[in-house]
């Protein structure tokens, strides 16, 4: 599935290394052409000795590929794609900052590209660059990204390729040795702030900007209105979309309608997340962030919010290829996880810090509702506390999610692959 | 809801003003500038980052000014000077602007900046309706109240209005009188650029106050079809801009009282409606299009 969406130009991608000193993207476009113009030619020379590629992707069991070699075994680079700027106060700015630290970590080199958009026109170019490069793992990090992994992944048996996001199982074709998939169940600690923002409001009106209604922001959406109405039965959310990832002028006003519509708590789930949180604070409304610590530009009117803390989960992940072991990783896969991981030694999440107006009674039901997620009475490892235990019914009275159904991370997806809201969320839906 | 969609209108469609009167003026004399996008992210950086070093906000201002002028006159030396075609070029500097903006605005990306604060005027500010909608805005916003008019005080009732408009019908007239063409066109083109670059100041300084990639998102090129929307009369600005972005706020308004409608469909209401004027006024307006840009447009007069 090749999904459109996001960024419309071409030319704001730029491919930098890690120590910031890196080529304009034209040029180093230019080189990946020179070179595999290059291998071409050379590729023709010797047309019997091509096609290993083939023999690679259908090594069904194995831990090796027609080479003999793991998928990103010794690894020297890894390659990291983002939908938009690195320092976006988000979504980006978060994988970045982790994808340095797992640098930092491994003593490997990070290859960083930002803006690159979610097509395949796009995205496989950079790739392909990273891997003229000898990168040989790629992170490609934002949702649409998935369309673009598994083209590389199907080229580059050789090359490791992990998305952030989507399923591995949603693939038509069968899953991929080299290729995996990983998220985190974030809607935890947006439950978590649901609990805070239903607690402050004096309107019982809370603001949700959001961009698509892709599975991830529909549990967002709705766990956050689930967690507000724990504490407030009266509590409504409004949803508006902007449908785009990072477009600050339509963000301003969109933040602006809800505002009017009375809402005194604005969160969020965009990439891009300051011009909502400076909206709000100026009108003296609570902002709850999204992806990445905003405190700072919300003295006043900051709760909480989520971000996210990917650093251990990427070194995680990186070190397994670079031992050669991906394959029969659990990242080889579907791969998520979250606060009812009882065993798993991170999470890949945390609360924001919280701010002036979070009362230390509030505190302390907070931190009670993330221990709930985490207590584990039966001792089957899997935390007692789940967000979507049913019976959820929709906003129209359809039943959602069965009595007795209790979905994990990977299965709730695809109670999510129609758009739904829960009754208390005001607002269109896609 | 009407006020909110007035309001919305106003403050989104400040930006819009600036760059539709810019470039009718550009068009005026002959020139069709698609940079517009471009000068306007020029001004949206230069502004945001100028603001930040130097805490003034207005020096941001001056410096959007200088930054969309300056592109500008990238397109008005390659048309004027090189010859080269008008659509194209102006094409290239939307994506030069773009991608130099991408380049140097990576330390500015959502960093802190002096905001244009809005100015409430005491009293008025107060109204009801009429207070938010006219009272309460930034500097730069009560300027676009008046510049509509002051562009077209310049257009019709002085000599450079005058040789700015002959360029743009006959030329050949003007250099009959001594006057050039081109240095007319280089001077309306830059006056375009340079208002771009202020709406695009606006944007990111008053209104969304940050700086971030391709955060004009294709305004630039809005403005361009607004000119033909206000038929190259920039009294006529307010109407398509405010249109343009009332639009957008109706549509986030409809989201917000939970229509059924998809929100990919509501997304494109603005577009559709600026599409369904152009298509409804096109016959109308054809005869309003300065004679020069007939060769840019591919019109032949004989059949129009």
């Amino acid at each position: 599935m090749t999904v459109h969406m996001g960024r419309k130009w071409h030319m704001g991608q730029k491919v930098s290394r890690n120590d910031g000193v890196g080529l304009p993207d034209g040029l180093r476009r230019a080189g990946a052409l020179l070179l595999a113009l290059g291998l071409g030619v050379a590729a023709c020379g010797s047309s019997g000795s091509v096609g290993v590629d083939e023999a690679a992707t259908s090594d069904a069991d194995g831990a090796t590929t027609g080479t003999g070699e793991a998928c990103g075994a010794e690894a020297t680079k890894v390659g990291f794609l983002y939908v938009g700027p690195k320092d976006d106060f988000g979504y980006n700015q978060a994988a970045y900052e982790a994808a340095v630290a797992m640098g930092e970590a491994t003593g490997l080199e990070v290859l960083h590209a930002e803006n690159v958009p979610e097509t395949v026109e796009d995205a496989v170019p950079v790739m392909e660059d990273m891997i003229a490069q000898g990168t040989t793992i790629l992170f490609p990090t934002s949702f649409g990204h998935f369309g673009p992994a598994v083209e590389i992944a199907k080229l580059h048996p050789e090359v490791c390729v992990v998305h952030q996001g989507q399923l591995e199982s949603s693939l038509e074709d069968g899953p991929l040795d080299n290729l995996g998939t990983y998220f985190s169940s974030v809607f935890e600690p947006v439950y978590v702030a649901g609990i805070a923002a239903g607690t402050v409001t004096e309107t019982n009106t809370l603001g949700y900007v959001y961009a698509f209604p892709i599975p991830q922001t529909l549990q967002n959406i709705n766990a956050f209105t689930l967690g507000a109405q724990s504490v407030n039965p009266d509590v409504s959310v409004i949803a508006v979309s902007t449908a785009d990832w990072c477009d600050p002028a339509k963000q301003a006003q969109a933040a602006q309608t809800l505002l009017d519509q009375d809402a005194d708590v604005i969160t969020q789930h965009q990439d891009c997340t300051k011009t909502i949180i400076e909206t709000a604070e100026a009108a003296g409304a609570y902002s709850v962030g999204y992806h990445y610590d905003a405190s700072e530009l919300a003295p006043d009117g900051w709760l909480t919010g989520s971000d996210w803390a990917w650093t251990d989960l990427y070194t995680d992940i990186v070190e397994t290829m670079v031992a050669g072991e991906f394959v029969t990783s659990p990242y080889n896969g579907d791969y998520r996880i979250g606060y009812r991981d009882v065993e798993a030694p991170f999470v890949a999440f945390q609360p924001s810090t919280f701010g002036a107006a979070i009362t230390s009674d509030l505190k302390a039901k907070l931190e009670e509702a993330i221990a709930a997620f985490e207590a584990d009475e039966d001792g089957d490892g899997i935390g007692d506390f789940n967000v979507f235990d049913g019976p959820i019914e929709d906003r129209d009275g359809t039943v959602r999610i069965e009595d007795g159904v209790s979905p994990d991370y990977v299965e709730l997806d695809g109670f999510f692959s129609e758009p739904w809201f829960v009754a208390g969320v005001e607002g269109s839906l896609g | 809801m009407i006020e909110a969609i007035l309001v919305g209108a106003v403050r989104g469609g400040t930006s819009l003003v600036f760059a539709t009167v810019g470039e009718t003026i550009a068009e005026r004399s002959g020139v069709l500038n698609l940079g517009v996008e471009g000068s306007m992210l020029a001004g949206a950086l230069a502004a945001y980052a100028i603001g930040i070093e130097t805490g003034n906000p207005y020096l941001g201002v001056v410096a959007g000014l200088v930054a969309g002028g300056l592109l500008s006159r990238v397109h008005a030396f390659m048309v004027l000077r090189r010859r080269a075609n008008q659509v194209a070029t102006g094409l290239a500097v939307t994506f030069l602007g773009l991608g130099a903006t991408s380049l140097f605005g990576q330390g500015y990306v959502s960093q802190g900046v002096e905001p244009l604060e809005a100015l409430a005027i005491p009293g008025l500010s107060e109204l009801p309706v009429l207070g938010s909608l006219l009272f309460d805005h930034d500097a730069l916003t009560y300027l676009s109240f008046g510049l509509p008019f002051a562009a077209w005080w310049l257009l019709f009732r002085t000599g450079l209005g005058l040789r700015i408009r002959a360029a743009g019908e006959r030329p050949l007239v003007l250099e009959t009188m001594g006057t050039s063409p081109e240095r007319v066109r280089w001077i309306a083109v830059s006056i375009g650029g340079a208002l771009a670059g202020v709406g695009g100041a606006q944007l990111a300084t008053a209104f969304a106050k940050t700086w971030s990639e391709d955060m004009i998102a294709g305004r630039g090129f809005i403005a361009v079809a607004l000119v033909i929307f206000a038929g190259w009369n920039p009294r006529l600005a307010f109407a398509g801009a405010y249109l343009f972005s009332g639009a957008v706020a109706f549509q986030l308004e409809l989201q917000a009282r939970g229509t059924e409608i998809s929100i990919f469909v509501l997304d494109a209401i603005p577009y559709v409606t600026v599409l369904a004027v152009l298509a409804l006024l096109s016959r109308r307006r054809k005869h309003a299009a300065p004679e020069a840009l007939d060769a840019v447009f591919g019109v032949d007069r004989r059949f129009a």
